[in-house]
This record gives C-alpha cells, structure tokens and sequence, in this order.
C-alpha cells in the first residue's frame, strides 16, 4: 500500500481519527513527566540557579517554531507537486500552531534572559532570527486569510512558503553576519554532555519528545478541522445551488 | 492579406468550472479556417469562463482544446487600453507584443486613423472598444476569441465591426464569439449553450464523502 | 520587451504615474528622521545607513501595489498572459521598469540625502555602490509580493506584510555596506552578499512570480 492512499481525505479521516487520541495522550504523558521532572526533580545549576529551568520549555518551543516551518515548506512542495488537498490543509493547520511555538520561544527567552544577561530583549542574532521568523509566519498566515477561492489560497501560500523558506535561512545568515551575539550556542549537540549535562539531558529529551507529540496532534486535530470545515463549505455551497 | 497557416480549433467535450462551480459541460463544437461560430445563452451560462478557457487562462475541468501554437488571440471584456497613452501608442504597444509593425491598416479598418495621437482617456466608450478591436487586428493570428465585442458600439461602428469580420474571414481567418445579443453576421453558425448537466452543480469536491 | 520596458516607464512618467513619489516620500524620511532623533552630527553619522536603506524600503513599497494590479484591472494582464511572451520575461521587464522609475532615481538622490544625515565622507563610493546593486532587488522581490496579491481587492497592505520580511538581507548587507564604508572600513563583503542577492533573485523570483500570477489569473 502507497503512502499517498493517507492523502485521500477520506482514509485520512479514518486513520487520524484513530491515531489523534493516542498521540495526544502520550503528548501529554510526556509533557507531565519531563516538566515535572526538570521543574521540581533537577538540582538548581551552579551558575544559573534556578532560572535554568525554563530551558524545558524554551528548547523545545525553539525547536518546533523551525520544524513547524520546514513540516509547512514538505507539505507545500507535496501540493504543489502531487496536488494533494490533505497536504496544503495541514500547511494551513500547522501555521498557527508554529507561530505560537516561535512566540512561546521568544518569551520563555525573554524571561530566562532577563536574570541571565540583564536584559528583557537584545538584539542578538539567534533572537533577531525567530523575530523575523515570526514575520515570515504572519505573512503566511494573512494570506491564507486573505485569498477566497480555497485552491488559489493553497498555491499561493506555497509559493510564498518556498521563497519564504529561502529568504528566512538568507535572513539567519545576514544576521549572524550583522551580530555576532551573546547568545550560548545550541543546548543539543551531538555531544551534548559538553553542553548539558546528564541531569538535565534526559528530562529535556522527554520535553522534547512531547512538544514533537505536542505539535503532531495540534496539526493533525486543526487538519481535521479544515477538512470538515471544506466538505461544510461545499456542502452548503450544493445546497444554495439545490 | 491572408492568413499563411489555416488553422483549426477544435473543442472536444470541454467542461468549465467557475468560483467552484462547474457551469459548462461536454461542449464540443470546431471552428475551421473562414468559419465564424457564436456562443449564446443568457448571462451567467459561461460563455466569459468558456473563452478564458480556451485562451488558456485557466484549465478545464474535463475535455480537450485542440489549437496551433500561437494561433489565437483573445479579446476580453476589458479592452487592456491605458488612458494615459494615445490610441497610436496603445496599439503600436500590442503591435510590438506580437512582433508586426504596421498599425495604420488596423486603424483604418476600424475608422481610427483620426484620432491616432488623442490619448485614449478622451475616447468614447465605443472608440475604446474600436480601439480594443483594432488591436486584434495587429495581433496577426487566424483564431479570434471576442467576449461581447459590440457592446457599446452604435450602429455605424457594429457595421464596421461585421466589415471587419468579413475580411478577417475572407483572409482564412476564423472567429468565435460570445454575444447574448443576436448579432447580424450573415456567415455565423449559433450555438446555444445549456448549463451544466441541465443545472448548474458544485465543482466536485476532494473532499465529498468525508464524514463527520 | 523593449516595447513592455518603454511603455510602463511612458506610463510611469505621465501624470498620474506616480513618478516622484518614491522620491519625495524618501526626501520626507531624511528630513523627518533628524527631527525627531535631534540634531547631533555623530548620532546622526551613526544611524544614516539604516535610515537611507529603510527610507529605500519604503519608499519602494510606495509603488509595488500597481506594478501588476493597474493592468489586472484594464485588462491588460489577461492579454499579456495570452500573449506570444512568456510571464517570466514580463515580470522581469516590469520589474525593471519598476527599478529605473524608483530604485535608480533613488540611488542617485541618496548621497544628498547622506549629506543631510551627516554621513562621513568615505561612506559615499559604498553608499551609491550599496544603493546601484541593492535597490534591484528591491524591485524583483517587490514583483514577487505584487504577483501574489494581484488578484486582491485591497492588497497594499498585505503587500506590505508579505514583502518586508523578504527585504530583511536585503537591509542588512545593503546599511552594512555604508556603516563599514561610512568608517573607512572595507565593505566588499556585504557588498558582494548584496550583489549575489540581487543576481539570485533576479534570476529565479520571477519563475514563483509569473507562476503567482497565473494562478492568480485562473
């Protein structure tokens, strides 16, 4: 069986509707264990303090305002290439849940920044970039908004996501080019003990699995709503026609 | 004047959509070199959807257009005039588009020729449509799709309209035209358009038999 | 093409055209923006880079709404998209005709305005280099944002909100190049970024821009 028989809305809609609880349910299962964990069950870092903490929030919610964005360019190139309905819904789906992890991202940075470097907000590259990255989701999401026909609305929006996509890495570069920075490099390497050690390692791992699950039931949940919310729309279109 | 290449344009079982709504369906008809078809129906029946669909300006919904590369020239409802350049300008610009020179045959076809360096803000709503008019006549190709040419021609211009035609035809050229009026071309064939499947449905949707 | 090139210039220069208004709008800028930071020279040296690049930005997105939406509206676009020239020469010539109307008369202006905004003298060679190769690109990717609203009713402003972000490397090599220069530094390296920008997107936006418009055209 081809992996594409999952575009065909209507085996979507059966196997979604089947994995959707499952996912949220170890999202949540996930989340519950490495908050907890990392909040109450790791000890205060020598130079941090307690502010650290907040690193199981800010990485991952870092992590996926990106992933967010390159799942929205895969589905993009997917309709634009395969014409796969399911595909541009899930770009849509995915936008705001992005938005919201690139928001979370900057104020969770914002929060731990202040104790760190003094500072509410400085114009450091890694900062600047996720500024700009949720300008790049703003525009996607305005025109979605703003285009009626729904098949018109798709198109555009993948076209914008793939520049988007270029112009948001040639952004990174220009910035890094513009600021060097006072922001710490990434927290997860692959050897990762240099940065942060095992104590903390793991709980952030787990944190991280459950934004991942996080992310994967709000998309697939908001997918299932705007195929609902078309099959509503062409439903009521036949009957002003009937 | 003739046209070099005799062209035919063929319609096979064309369906049309509009706004997500299928309008047309299963028109098929030819227009062969020196042939004139009109395309009628009430408003609304998708004669514009129609046109645009053979000009390749949006795909169909099912069914074949069969044409020569660069054999057609549309004419839309707006006549693409810029009001700030004069009626010369306006048509030595589409002249140039479609690699001709000459204009002056064009305007005097269409009784132009006076008014060739007025800009075109201060043209009538029918000289603009003369205008329009003239600029199929530069574009050098056979197959002409008009969407409602004499609108706002009074009677003098719709017989320098049919003039046009007739020599456009006599050249090998051909034309189809979508007019909700009769219009009194002696050589035209009529065909009338039923809407889709007798009413007009949706467009079907990717998304039919999702449940719940 | 050439005949596309002259006429949206023709166009552009009668009345109407809105020939000008990039211009005054970028002189509004410079005369606005010391009067609210005050008039100390140095803060004034330090900031004229961002705020000539800025003033630029704008005052290009002054014009972009009608690059493609004017001949949306009078039918010209449905005929030009029918016609024997493909829609990626088109984007390109007006994208062009976008830059000879706004973005040259802008680079050629700039350096008065570094005067006012007390630029040091060494900035200036950098300024019209940053201002000759950057502008361009301010024209292509303006195209790209003026294509994919073109079938709106009211796009300025989304025009505004979908084309900015794209402008961000644009800004920051382009007010890089004045700020090195403006210090007597070398600023090849911004500059020859700006460049590949510029020669990028010049060469691979007008493919997204024309397939906008197509499906904006459908």
């Amino acid at each position: 069986m081809s992996i594409w028989e999952y575009a065909n809305p209507k085996k979507f809609m059966q196997t979604s509707g089947i994995v959707l609880p499952w996912v949220s349910a170890l999202a949540a299962i996930c989340l519950i264990i490495g908050l907890t964990w990392g909040f109450f069950f790791t000890p205060d870092a020598v130079n941090f303090g307690a502010t650290v903490k907040i690193i199981y929030l800010h990485v991952p919610s870092a992590m996926m305002a990106i992933n967010a964005w390159v799942m929205m360019l895969i589905a993009s190139l997917i309709w634009l290439i395969r014409r796969h309905h399911v595909s541009a819904l899930a770009a849509k789906a995915a936008a705001p849940v992005g938005l919201t992890m690139t928001l979370i991202a900057l104020l969770t940075g914002a929060i731990w920044g202040e104790p760190m470097w003094g500072t509410w907000w400085a114009w450091d590259p890694r900062l600047t970039s996720f500024l700009i990255l949720t300008l790049f989701y703003l525009g996607y999401l305005a025109l979605w908004q703003a285009v009626d026909n729904p098949d018109t609305a798709a198109d555009l929006t993948s076209v914008l996501c793939i520049v988007g996509s270029v112009f948001a890495l040639l952004s990174r570069y220009a910035v890094n080019f513009w600021n060097q920075g006072l922001h710490q490099g990434a927290s997860l390497s692959m050897d990762a003990k240099d940065h942060v050690s095992n104590i903390y390692y793991i709980p952030l791992l787990i944190s991280i699995a459950g934004f991942i699950l996080l992310f994967l039931s709000l998309v697939l949940l908001r997918t299932r709503t705007e195929i609902r919310s078309r099959r509503l729309a062409a439903l009521l279109l036949r009957e002003r026609i009937a | 004047m003739r046209y070099t290449r005799r062209m035919t344009l063929t319609v096979t079982n064309l369906g049309c959509t509009r706004g997500g709504l299928c309008v047309l369906d299963g028109v098929s008809f030819v227009v062969k070199p020196g042939q004139i078809l009109v395309l009628q129906g009430p408003n609304g029946i998708g004669k514009t959807t129609l046109l645009r669909t053979i000009a390749g300006l949006q795909p169909p919904q099912s069914g074949q257009i069969a044409a020569p590369a660069d054999s057609i020239a549309y004419a839309a409802h707006a006549d693409g005039i810029k009001p700030t350049l004069t009626v010369g300008e306006n048509l030595t610009f589409w002249a140039a588009i479609f690699g001709t020179q000459n204009i002056s045959p064009a305007l005097a076809a269409i009784q132009l020729t006076a008014l060739r360096s007025r800009p075109a803000t201060s043209l009538s709503a029918g000289q603009k449509r003369r205008l329009g008019l003239a600029r199929l006549l530069v574009t050098g190709r056979p197959i002409w799709l008009m969407d409602e040419p004499t609108v706002s021609l009074d009677t003098a211009s719709t017989a320098l309209f049919i003039a046009m035609i007739a020599s456009h035809l006599g050249q090998g050229g051909s034309a189809l035209i979508a007019s909700h009026i009769h219009l009194g071309l002696a050589a035209a064939t009529y065909l009338n358009l039923t809407p889709y499947a007798n009413h007009i449905a949706p467009q079907p949707s990717p998304f039919d038999g999702v449940t719940a | 093409m050439i005949s596309l090139l002259m006429r949206d210039i023709t166009l552009a220069m009668r009345a109407g055209g809105g020939f000008g208004l990039g211009l005054a709008f970028f002189l509004l800028v410079a005369v606005l923006v010391p009067l609210g930071v005050g008039p100390d020279p140095i803060t004034l040296a330090k900031i004229a880079p961002g705020i000539l690049w800025v003033g630029a930005l704008l005052a290009c997105l002054l014009s972009l709404d009608r690059l493609f939406a004017l001949d949306a509206e009078d039918g010209s676009l449905d005929l030009l998209a029918t016609a024997p020239v493909p829609l990626e020469a088109v984007v390109v010539i007006k994208s062009l005709a976008h830059w000879l109307v706004t973005g040259l008369p802008l680079t050629v202006i700039a350096p008065a305005l570094g005067l006012l905004l007390n630029l040091p003298t060494s900035g200036y060679p950098w300024l019209v280099a940053a201002f000759g190769l950057g502008t361009p690109a301010l024209s292509v990717i303006g195209a790209f944002g003026a294509a994919l609203t073109v079938g709106l009713k009211r796009g300025g402003l989304l025009l505004s909100l979908l084309v900015l972000p794209l402008y961000v490397p644009t800004l920051i090599f382009g007010a890089e190049v004045i700020r090195r220069g403006a210090l007597g530094l070398d600023a090849t390296t911004p500059l020859l970024f700006l460049a590949g920008i510029t020669l990028g997107s010049t060469a691979l936006l007008p493919i997204a821009s024309a397939a906008a418009i197509r499906v904006n055209l459908r």
